[in-house]
């Protein structure tokens, strides 16, 4: 009964969500004023609608409803409630109408707040409506969360374990969360071109602000449950997965920085707009990408194409739609900032030029097999070393401009004392790069590096508080994030330069050693999870002969599933993480075991908190400011 | 699609590590270390033949300190690899004509974005003078 309901809140959604379009787009119209109350009250009915059908299949899966063929695919009466839960996000229809929950929490965002302009709003609601329709299209035709199993199975086959974690439970929505998010300032986007508006950046920047932490604290989560899921001690490996996240963040990034300049001081409006198209067209890609099939094979994907045909289309007429609003109507709304080439302008401006590229670099990475592949068959991979050929040095160069953004002033800087007031990062930076190369083995240069520019962003954002004592608490966002991006640059480059590991197979009460510490093997006891049996390891850290902590990696296997995996062991001291993995029994009662030391790794994700801490300030300022500048006029004129 | 990564990665064996077959000589050891990280699992979802756990893998491993044992240069022994696998094994891509834009697309749009800003900054000192 509950699929039934689910599916039919579903199709109202639908409906009210091709309201919401008609209604807000004549919204943009001045004297309609009937229609903008219908787009805004069809907005939270829409939103009422959608979290009906997602009520009903989250109740699906936690009662373990097997009737509903996704639920048999994807849940077992085994699994613990948070991951019946999670198992309504961990396979495809599922995630897709999370997709499009998330969707509508913006929409009724926008809906409920009314930032900007009565006319920019109603054209923002419009554009929300018209992706929503489409979206709730893709899913009630080709992905369809409700279709009945006849008969129902007995017992459901279980989700992989790989998902059963408390980590990967919570990432979907929050990158979920960023990746829609970005269809709001796009949405804006497009209803400023419509209307011809100059306050939609400012209007639009809480939904942003929303986006980006959702997109940084997402991708950190997700590297984090990479890190200590996966067993092989990394956290990010350039996979096409997580470049469809970056991609989306980079892009956002820019956002924020442009958008902010345009508010402030009216430079790069054309552009601003550009990005926010640009922003959630990265994100309809990644969402083809992760969902089309398309990456685990271009032959795959040709040989079912349903899904991944009706996204491309979707994102073809979503990005050629906004680029052509663009180009018809960007041309009536420039209007030519005046700032010194020494000027906080200039810094946002190259801030912009290096993201872009960066994205460029990820992008084509990224495409460019799956393109030659499609092309001409020949296959290539794109790894890691790509990466550090392009990306590092042009996000390197990023970071070492960034200091320089926060200490000139808006349209007239002074480059002379900007520098001169970052001279103390410069001498820390010098200190950071001694320090490396004198006490740290082995030395390299990419490390050296890394230190330097990470004490020279950490010492920048400290002279930045210091200028700004006293100011509101949301003054200090940027020196936060900028310190964050610091901080994650020191977990990368020590754990990437000085993990030390061990590989061996060991015996009960064999010891061995991995970097500074000595390992006791004490052998293996078998325990019984709530849906799976283990192989627990006992291994014993010894301090000078003597035990101290003990860690305790698993292998599991899952019956249900019919599927193994291993639970990593990582004992932490903040600054230092020892991490364990067990792997399979050999034939003589020994153990696979793997050991990493990894200085430093703990302050990539720190440093990823403080940055979506930094926007969280950003956003709390934002929240209590008026929507619009009491100042600014409401209407952009034409280009003189 | 992490489902599928977390399938393909759930096919192989967990942590089959490469133990039973290291070098005694350290030099050697390094440069098969070195050496395995620079090939793809073609099985595996992203990652090297020196940190996954597939058959795959532990057959190249076999293959790269085969053919190191047997004296053979670190060239001979990618060109021996791509011979038999094709490019798609090097984590590395190839330069050559049909991935020069691959390579060069991060400097052309760095390249691009910085003469507009360029520009950009001149107009608008223009007009603040």
């Amino acid at each position: 009964m509950t699929g039934e309901l689910g599916q039919l809140a579903l199709c109202f959604a639908l409906a009210l969500s091709l309201v919401m379009a008609v209604a807000g787009l004549i919204g943009t119209r001045t004297e309609a004023n009937a229609a903008r109350r219908v787009a805004t009250s069809s907005a939270l009915g829409f939103l009422v609608f959608v979290v009906l059908a997602f009520a009903a299949l989250t109740y699906a899966f936690v009662t373990s409803d097997f009737s509903v063929a996704l639920v048999a695919g994807h849940s077992h009466t085994l699994k613990p409630l948070v991951y019946k839960i999670s198992g309504v996000w961990g396979n495809h229809e599922g995630s897709m109408l999370l997709w499009v929950l998330v969707l509508a929490l913006y929409a009724g965002m926008v809906a409920f707040l009314q930032r900007g302009g009565e006319r920019l709003t109603s054209g923002a609601l419009g554009v929300q409506g018209l992706l929503a329709a489409a979206f709730i299209l893709f899913i009630l035709f080709t992905s369809n969360p409700f279709l009945r199993l006849d008969p129902a199975p007995f017992e459901g086959a279980g989700l992989t374990p790989l998902l059963q974690d408390p980590g990967l439970a919570m990432h979907p929505p929050m990158l979920y969360a960023g990746y829609v998010g970005l269809s709001a300032s796009f949405s804006y986007a497009a209803a400023a071109l419509l209307v011809g508006e100059a306050g939609w950046a400012r209007a639009a920047r809480p939904f942003m602000l929303i986006a980006w932490i959702a997109l940084t604290s997402g991708i950190a989560l997700g590297s984090w449950w990479a890190y200590y899921e996966l067993g092989w001690g990394g956290f990010w490996g350039w996979d096409p997965v997580e470049n469809a996240s970056l991609m989306p963040w980079l892009i956002a990034t820019a956002l924020l920085h442009s958008a902010l300049a345009t508010e402030k001081s009216g430079a790069f409006r054309t552009w601003t707009l550009l990005l926010a198209i640009a922003g959630f067209s990265m994100s309809l890609i990644g969402t083809f990408l992760v969902r089309s099939g398309v990456l685990s094979s271009v032959h795959a994907f040709a040989s079912d194409p349903t899904r991944g045909f009706f996204i491309m289309v979707l994102i073809a007429l979503a990005i050629g739609g906004a680029l052509a609003l663009f180009a018809w109507r960007a041309p009536t709304l420039q209007g030519g900032a005046a700032f010194e080439p020494a000027s906080r302008e200039t810094a946002l401006l190259l801030n912009n030029v290096f993201l872009v590229a960066a994205c460029a670099c990820v992008f084509a990475g990224t495409l460019y097999p799956l393109i030659l592949d499609a092309l001409n068959g020949t296959k290539i991979t794109v790894g890691p070393p790509y990466y550090a050929i392009t990306f590092a040095p042009i996000f390197f160069a990023l970071l070492l401009l960034v200091p320089f953004g926060p200490q000139l002033g808006w349209k007239r800087g002074d480059l002379k004392a900007a520098w001169h007031s970052l001279y103390p990062a410069l001498g820390l930076a010098a200190i950071a790069a001694i320090a490396v190369l004198a006490i740290v083995a082995p030395r390299t240069i990419a490390a050296t590096g890394a230190f330097a520019v990470a004490a020279w962003l950490i010492g920048a954002s400290i002279i930045d508080v210091r200028k700004r004592k006293g100011a509101r608490a949301s003054a200090f966002a940027a020196a936060l994030a900028h310190a964050g991006l610091g901080i994650t640059l020191m977990g990368v480059a020590g754990t990437t330069a000085w993990r030390s590991e061990a590989i061996t197979v060991a015996a009960p009460g064999q010891s061995f050693t991995v970097g500074p510490y000595t390992l006791r093997f004490d052998g293996v006891s078998r325990v019984k999870g709530p849906n799976y049996i283990a192989d627990r390891a006992h291994i014993v850290v010894m301090n000078d002969g003597k035990p101290g902590a003990v860690l305790q990696p698993e292998h599991r296997l899952y019956p249900a599933e019919g599927q193994d995996m291993s639970d990593t062991a990582i004992r932490t001291t903040g600054l230092r993480d020892l991490y364990l993995a067990l792997g399979d029994e050999r034939d003589d009662g020994r153990f696979a075991l793997r050991a990493y030391v990894s200085p430093l790794a703990p302050l990539i994700w720190i440093g990823g908190l403080l940055m979506a801490l930094g926007g969280m300030l950003s956003l709390w300022g934002r929240l209590r400011a008026p929507a619009r500048e009491p100042t600014a006029p409401a209407v952009v004129q034409a280009a003189e | 699609m992490k489902a599928v990564i977390a399938f393909l990665l759930l096919m192989v064996p967990a942590l089959a590590a490469p133990v039973a077959d290291t070098f005694s000589n350290p030099a050697m050891e390094t440069r098969a270390r070195n050496l395995q990280r620079q090939f793809r699992c073609l099985v595996c979802a992203g990652e090297n033949v020196d940190e996954s756990g597939s058959p795959f893998s532990a057959d190249v491993r076999r293959l790269i300190r085969e053919q190191i044992a047997a004296g053979q240069s670190d060239g001979q022994i990618q060109d021996f690899l791509v011979a038999r696998y094709g490019d798609v094994i090097l984590m590395k891509p190839p330069v050559q004509p049909d991935t020069w834009l691959l390579w060069l697309t991060p400097f052309l749009v760095l390249g691009a974005g910085g003469v507009v800003a360029w520009v950009v900054v001149k107009k608008a000192a223009a007009r603040s003078a």
